[in-house]
């Protein structure tokens, strides 16, 4: 990246930003809510992103983990413990959960493993209906309370909107340096060629069982800010639908780009309120919207970008060996 | 004991029509690489196409063949080439994630543009029951169990037995040498997408009828059809009868003697212990593709 592009990167970034603090402030409560639910689904397909895109992982259970830590968190709220304990208890439990899971990866690989965590999300469905003593069944736990963080009561819409937002900032922070990291590398080596990442020195084992439980616990994280966001848990929301909805989001936003989940999460859960005008059609609408995007581009969307600016870089090199072509002679001569 | 035989032979007619759907979803696989998500939307539709034929004052009969030639048209024809063609390339699991999003478009179009209620559905197995070892037995299981079999039995007779069958195997085993000696893979792709166009409006002639017609009822028919899928093996059509009646017999006993809470869990707990000890399933052989 050159210092230019560098510095568009970072005014483009401020600016999303200042739009995502400003622009809420003339929204409706249901505007709001659909907009702090696009901060915390993106949280969950950010864990996905590591698991399938990065270390190429595939999972069909995130929303199954979502669902685990939106229980956890509802659960010990509702029993008078704070918010940030139950957020680490969240992120603690789809870890550990998470790395359980990834032990079947460690055996099978691709459609095999799908199925595997498929069943998974079914089975832990099953878990949050039938266990009645624990979760409430069908009747759920309502009365999640929203946190008041040094003072300040989050119980508004507004207030709470800005603490998803944070716990956003927080995961993309950290994602990126990630993913930047050593590991990050090690995951990318996984996706690209496990045997020869053995071969060098990676342990394959160790990583994929980490890829599982850290995107695992980004799903936990993102339950346990859904529950008190939508201040009532019941077992509905944390079907196979959502698990597969997240993997849509992770796929169509660009699987493996750092922002593709970001976008990702706003095609699934804004696209279809833009569409609300198709009344009855809009769930139609919008299906057949992916399916186009992704005959157009299976790489996602940010893939169009993506081809689009490798098509400029090698116009622009093109240009430039022409241009150190001409001048060759020149040199020659002399 | 007369309950459980009733049991086992139901078990064994919803068994078949999981199998049903899920050799489609096999053959899907082998041909073409491409996991079909909305497979259980493809059994729910022709019920409609029927239901709506018959709306417009077709004859049962005459609703059948139009129901058959426009799943055979839109699941089989259309669905390869407007979807699955041109994504095919780019790998499995963009192409999976098209299918997800085929299957919410076909059950929302199907709640919008016909009904969102059950809708009965006529039967075309016989009404009335049989007596077997004292306990009385459903005609329609038995007859559902028989139309099943019959069915997957001219399907293998066809692919081990005809040139054009063979030609399928040889094109799913390997497409390159395939063509080197001369035969029309893609054609042989597009005859599996027929293949399993008329496989899921038999599965769904012969379910609809116990079930009701609706929309959201693929849902649990393309699990079904999965876990038999993985559980009998991927690359086998024997395999996927197994794992068929397997898992409609183990669905329901479980519901009678386990428990009716967890009774979705048994199914999905013998996939996760197959592919755990025995990726390959029970009848498949590991590391070979057969259509």
């Amino acid at each position: 990246m050159t210092r230019g592009q560098r510095l568009l990167a970072g005014a483009l970034a401020a600016a999303v930003l200042a739009g995502l603090i400003v622009a809420p402030l003339s929204l409706g409560r249901y505007g709001l809510y659909v907009l702090s639910l696009w901060a915390v689904m993106s949280i969950a397909a950010i864990g996905l992103n590591l698991t399938l895109g990065y270390a190429g992982q595939v999972s069909l259970a995130q929303g199954a983990f979502v669902g685990i830590g939106a229980y956890a968190a509802a659960i010990l709220t509702t029993h008078g413990y704070p918010l940030a304990l139950a957020v680490v208890a969240a992120l603690t439990l789809s870890f550990v959960v998470g790395w359980l899971l990834g032990y079947p990866a460690l055996r099978v690989q691709h459609h095999y493993l799908a199925f595997v965590t498929l069943a998974f999300s079914t089975l832990a469905f099953l878990v949050f209906r039938n266990e009645e003593w624990l979760t409430g069944g069908i009747y759920g736990i309502s009365g999640v309370p929203r946190p008041s963080l040094f003072g300040l009561s989050t119980a508004k819409p507004l207030p709470f909107y800005y603490l998803c937002l944070f716990a956003l900032g927080v995961v993309t922070i950290a994602f990126w340096g990630l993913v930047r990291s050593p590991w990050g590398r090690a995951f990318m080596a996984l996706r690209e060629n496990p045997l020869r990442a053995a071969s060098l020195g990676v342990d394959t084992r160790r990583y994929t069982l980490m890829a599982f439980a850290i995107g695992s616990a980004l799903g936990g994280l993102a339950g346990s800010f859904y529950a008190p966001l939508a201040q009532f848990v019941d077992p509905t929301p944390f079907t196979l639908a959502m698990s597969l909805n997240l993997l849509m989001m992770v796929v169509v936003g660009g699987s493996g780009f750092f922002f593709g989940p970001y976008f990702g999460a706003m095609v699934a859960v804004l696209l279809p309120e833009w569409l609300r005008f198709a009344e009855g059609y809009y769930l139609i609408l919008y299906a057949i919207l992916v399916m186009l995007l992704l005959v157009y581009s299976p790489s996602g969307a940010l893939g169009i970008l993506d081809r689009y600016l490798r098509r400029r870089d090698a116009r622009i090199a093109s240009a430039l060996r022409a241009a150190a072509g001409v001048g060759l002679p020149d040199e020659l001569v002399q | 004991m007369a309950n459980l035989v009733d049991l086992i032979v139901s078990g064994l007619a919803t068994g078949a029509i999981y199998a049903l759907a899920a050799i489609g979803f096999t053959l899907l696989w082998q041909t073409s690489q491409t996991i079909n998500f909305a497979q259980g939307e493809f059994v729910m539709l022709p019920a409609f196409l029927i239901l709506a034929a018959m709306r417009v004052g077709a004859p049962f009969w005459l609703a059948i063949v139009v129901g058959l030639a426009l799943s055979l048209a839109l699941l089989g024809f259309a669905f390869k080439r407007l979807l699955v063609d041109p994504m095919l390339r780019h790998g499995v699991l963009p192409l999976a994630i098209a299918t997800m999003a085929l299957s919410t478009a076909m059950k929302e179009s199907v709640k919008t543009f016909y009904s969102a209620e059950a809708q009965p559905f006529p039967s075309i197995a016989p009404s009335g029951s049989l007596s077997i070892f004292g306990s009385s037995v459903s005609l329609q299981s038995v007859g559902v169990f028989a139309f099943g079999v019959v069915a997957v039995v001219a399907l293998s007779l066809f692919l081990d037995r005809t040139s054009t069958g063979r030609q399928m195997q040889a094109a799913a085993q390997n497409p390159t040498v395939a063509r080197i000696v001369g035969i029309p893979v893609e054609r042989m792709a597009m005859l599996t997408f027929v293949i399993n166009g008329a496989l899921v409006a038999l599965a769904s002639l012969l379910v609809t009828p116990i079930y009701l017609a609706k929309f959201s009822s693929g849902d649990t028919l393309g699990q079904a059809a999965f876990a038999a899928a993985i559980i009998g093996g991927f690359n086998q059509v024997r395999g996927a009868i197994v794992g068929g009646l397997l898992i409609g017999v183990a669905d329901n006993l479980a519901a009678a003697y386990v428990s009716t809470q967890y009774r979705a869990a048994v199914p999905l707990a013998l996939m996760i212990v197959v592919i755990l000890f025995r990726p390959e399933g029970l009848v498949g052989r590991a590391e070979e593709r057969t259509v």
